[in-house]
């Protein structure tokens, strides 16, 4: 029961083969079972009881059910969650109890979804291993033996929680590749929408202008009815956009005959593993079998993407990070006799190193003496590559990348400078920086049996593409999906 | 153009003001809190307030609409795209950690705003920019020894930054400068202009140079919040910088408090010391985009403001510019002369004056006596202009209306059932004044005797006699002229 996917699972609720109960009991067990992964920050069993019971009485009534009634999910706990602890992995939220909702997670609850809990992140979904998580990193459920594999992050427990069947799927963010590169690193799908497609509202905003949810799933076909699901313009949130949201399950096994598939030249990294580049190939020849042209396009100025990010998600943190100083909620350090001092302790002990130096990188590019130096060249680097695209998206329909530069990494063996980490977003920034939508599908296993993932970019509100693209890469890459956890 | 002079020579002034003014709106700028002042302390707060993790600020278009009207009132231009951004520093009310506010592109560019120089004549005040910007809330230090309270029901709520151009010259102009700047946003209902409860308040910038040299380095006076303090601190910050610059020093670029127990200003920042706001685009909100339709829409609801009432009740009523600039610098005071106006049987420029006086004397002493505004007068616009009729139709003497108006005041009757019930009516038959002058004149005939002897003024002697017989009722023209007759009679 725990391999079900969404669109699996609601069949069997629907026909009374089981109920959501016994199927949030199953994943309530496993998490249980399974706690040593460190997937989950909190857990919310009886809340997840209630709503599956009256998830049940809905189905034996045969009464209107949501698009997700009775399926269990986890939540990133940067998503607001109303009467259930939301930390965003910083000890600076270690008691915050939110008087209200996300409006993705209302939208999920309002689909009829049972919530399991909350899942562990890095700080403030700052980092690419879940290792800057105040509660702990976590363990990719593919990890064999002594080698503790990271999951990738920021969304790192949504990642491991799905690809270790501790729930059906998740929600995660992606503000620079936090949702596709774990998706990428734990063998499943995951789906950024464009920005703007889904409401802000009641997320732990990181960097504002690139943040999106988006679902982690165990199939292209379960991303595109999460989608619809969380998809829709919110009062709420000012840049949340008003483009109709389409039945995206629709476009499922969808032919891809005549779509033009863009390979971006720029995307050979230098030293890229052979592996990478034999996967890449892999998604070509599938989708060129499938009736798709391949073409050649050029990002020219995709390879300051990153350096850009770098230099725009701080800045924009760094004020987002302002309102953390221990006055109205969270943490607030101790015996302090002065407000500079309260605010100097409670963030000198509430955060940590990873959150420090982005809010120190982005208060210094935002400072007079390096703002048009640094701050003003980003934004017009941003530009730049929103050209490339507009003009490659004349060419072709689609663009297909590897997701990462590598696999996961050992925990302990992962870079130990900062800018080689950030390394491991140099093939997703890119999307977030145009705001377009991208996925990741798992497409095979490495040599030492860790999974690699293919990353689709479609144009602005073209997940219908996404959806249509990663099936049939999905139906075709034959990805051995872990069946069971053995670390 | 004014100089000041001292004993080196002449000084010009030079100042700029920023105003903040609180918009009139029951919502805050990016939230639905209330901003209804004089709540309890923290009840006005929504969670965007209180900048909670996960909010987001939404545009109350209402303010926004506020602000296009205000720029449409002080003739500047709406800017069909603008932006805000954070203007980021960390102070305990101000919960996100920066302020959303406009930086580089303000709903508002240029406009101007006319007062009256020391000769009387106009000046346009040039306007740099509106911007609009959420205020923040207010710490209370003076509640314990140790502990400071934060009271957030400010915090959010829309304010219209208001710059000149440093086309200021002196203390007065100032004065004047916000004095008409209050009554536009009075008039387009836009600010209350409540300078006590906070919702205008001005930083003030000052420098001063030598008449045809370059402008000297200014000080920026923070935050005073009364035209008397604004005033005090231009004259305080003046002398301050003309003794640093007559002994041989430097004004620095500073930024300064006024202190109102002492009238000084003192150092609040130097330059050195001045924060670095780290301005960037509020990645919140998308550019305010405003369609020209709107505007258009918002330019028809703008009512007739100061400048041009003066001039048409100059105009049209033949007022002298004093009254009619007094009249209009408040729309009520200007509905309520107008209103009274409308109910005189003949409005001529004589009639028009004696209302003029009549409201902005008599009926604005008894408002004052009772801490009442226009709206709130014990006596209509109608009983004003019935009174002025029996006035001018002299069914009672001036002197008797200042009575009248009293009782009117105090007992809401109108003027004639006052002057029926008292009997105040006026004595205009000749027979009955003479009756009564010639049993002065016989009364006092030493006086006559001296009279006639040359002693001139005691013309009056007899008038007031004749007025106290009659309750000062008699006609007084009539009882001059019949006096002058029976004289010349004899």
């Amino acid at each position: 029961m725990h391999t079900l996917s969404i669109y699996e699972a609601r069949r069997g609720l629907l026909k009374k083969k089981f109920s959501s109960v016994e199927l949030t009991k199953c994943f309530l067990d496993r998490i249980r079972r399974f706690s040593h992964l460190n997937a989950f920050i909190t857990l919310s069993e009886e809340q997840a009881l209630e709503s599956a019971k009256k998830s049940d009485s809905r189905i034996a009534l045969e009464s209107s059910t949501g698009a997700l009634d009775g399926i269990p999910l986890a939540i990133k706990d940067l998503f607001l969650t109303k009467g259930v602890r939301t930390t965003a992995g910083s000890k600076m939220l270690h008691n915050f109890i939110p008087p209200f909702e996300s409006t993705v997670s209302q939208k999920l609850l309002d689909a009829g979804a049972v919530f399991l809990g909350k899942t562990n992140m890095d700080e403030f979904a700052m980092g690419s291993a879940n290792i800057t998580s105040h509660y702990g990193n976590v363990i990719n459920p593919w990890s064999q033996g002594d080698k503790k594999l990271v999951p990738g992050g920021s969304s790192g427990g949504s990642a491991a929680a799905v690809a270790g069947h501790l729930c059906i799927a998740a929600t995660g963010s992606d503000t620079g590749g936090s949702v596709r590169q774990p998706a990428a690193f734990s063998g499943i799908v995951g789906l950024k929408p464009t920005y703007g497609r889904c409401s802000r509202y009641g997320m732990v905003a990181f960097a504002s202008s690139l943040d999106q949810a988006g679902p982690m799933t165990k199939t292209v076909r379960d991303a595109a009815i999460f989608l619809r699901v969380i998809s829709g313009y919110d009062p709420k949130d000012s840049t949340s956009s008003a483009e109709s949201v389409p039945d995206f399950e629709s476009f499922v096994g969808k032919t891809v005959e005549k779509i033009k598939v863009g390979i971006p030249k720029e995307y050979y990294l230098e030293g890229m593993s052979p592996e990478i580049e034999a996967a890449w190939k892999k998604g070509m020849d599938i989708m060129r079998s499938a009736g798709a042209e391949i073409i050649e396009v050029s990002l020219p100025h995709a390879k300051y993407a990153l350096p850009a990010y770098y230099i725009i998600s701080p800045a924009e943190a760094s004020a987002n990070l302002a309102r953390y100083d221990g006055l109205r909620y969270g943490f607030r350090a101790a015996g302090t006799k002065s407000l500079i001092e309260m605010y100097e302790k409670t963030r000198e002990e509430g955060f940590g190193d990873e959150v420090k130096r982005r809010i120190l990188v982005g208060t210094y590019v935002l400072s007079a003496g390096s703002y048009d130096a640094y701050y003003t060249k980003a934004l017009q680097v941003r530009k730049l590559i929103e050209h490339d695209f507009t003009k490659s998206f004349k060419q072709v329909d689609i663009i297909m990348t590897p997701t990462t530069p590598s696999s996961a990494f050992a925990i302990g063996e992962e870079p130990q400078d900062p800018v080689s980490m950030y390394l491991n977003d140099v093939l997703t920034v890119t999307a977030n920086m145009v705001g377009l939508p991208g996925i990741s599908v798992p497409i095979c296993l490495d040599k030492l049996n860790r999974p690699l993932g293919l990353q689709f970019i479609a144009p602005h509100f073209r997940e219908d593409l996404l959806i249509q693209s990663g099936y049939i890469l999905e139906q075709n890459a034959n990805f051995p999906t872990l069946k069971e956890i053995t670390i | 153009m004014k100089y000041l002079e001292t004993s080196t020579g002449k000084w010009e002034v030079v100042i700029g003001l920023e105003v903040h003014a609180q918009v009139i709106s029951n919502a805050k700028l990016f939230s639905a809190a209330s901003t209804k002042f004089g709540a309890a302390p923290n009840e006005n707060v929504s969670f965007v307030d209180a900048a909670f993790p996960g909010v987001l600020p939404v545009i109350n278009s209402f303010c926004i609409d506020q602000a296009i009207k205000t720029g449409l009132g002080v003739n500047g231009t709406v800017n069909l795209v603008s932006h805000f951004d954070r203007k980021n520093y960390f102070y305990a009310d101000l919960p996100q950690g920066y302020q959303i506010s406009q930086y580089k592109h303000p709903l508002i560019s240029g406009g101007y705003v006319e007062i009256e120089d020391e000769n009387g004549e106009a000046r346009k005040i040039r306007l740099e920019r509106i911007h609009v910007e959420q205020d923040a809330g207010k710490s209370i230090h003076d509640q314990s020894p140790t502990k400071s309270y934060i009271d957030l029901n400010r915090a959010g709520v829309a304010l219209m930054e208001i710059v000149t151009m440093p086309d200021i010259r002196s203390a007065e102009e100032t004065a004047a400068f916000i004095k008409k700047l209050r009554s536009i946003l009075r008039y387009l209902k836009t600010c209350d202009g409540n300078m006590d409860e906070g919702s205008m308040r001005a930083d003030v910038n000052v420098s001063i140079h030598r008449p045809g040299t370059e402008y000297g380095t200014r000080a920026e006076i923070k935050n005073v919040n009364s035209i008397k303090f604004i005033v005090a601190a231009i004259g305080f910050e003046v002398d301050r910088q003309i003794e640093i610059l007559e002994s041989g020093g430097v004004v620095n670029q500073e930024t300064r408090l006024f202190d109102p127990s002492n009238g000084r200003t003192i150092l609040m920042r130097s330059k050195e010391d001045a924060q670095d706001y780290r301005y960037f685009p509020e990645p919140d909100l998308p550019p305010l985009v405003v369609q020209q339709s709107r505007i258009d829409k918002i330019r028809k609801t703008i009512p007739e403001l100061p400048d041009a009432k003066t001039s048409r009740l100059q105009q049209e009523f033949g007022l002298p510019h004093y009254d009619a600039s007094l009249i209009a610098s408040e729309m009520e005071i200007a509905d309520y002369y107008e209103a009274a106006l409308a109910h005189l049987p003949i409005i001529d420029s004589e009639t028009a004056k004696i209302l003029a006086n009549w409201m902005l004397g008599e009926l604005f002493s008894l408002l004052n006596k009772d801490g009442k505004n226009i709206c709130q007068s014990n006596v209509s616009p109608q009983s004003l202009a019935e009174l002025i009729t029996l006035i001018k139709t002299n069914v009672i003497s001036g002197k008797i209306a200042k009575d009248v108006l009293k009782i009117m005041w105090d007992s809401k009757k109108s003027a004639s059932v006052i002057v029926k019930e008292k009997g105040l009516q006026q004595i205009t038959s000749s027979d009955d004044i003479e009756k009564c002058l010639r049993s002065v004149l016989a009364e006092y005939p030493d006086k006559v005797a001296e009279y006639k002897n040359g002693k001139e003024k005691l013309f009056g002697f007899f008038v007031g006699q004749a007025m106290k017989k009659t309750q000062g009722k008699a006609n007084p023209q009539l009882l001059n002229d019949i006096l002058k007759k029976l004289f010349n009679e004899d």
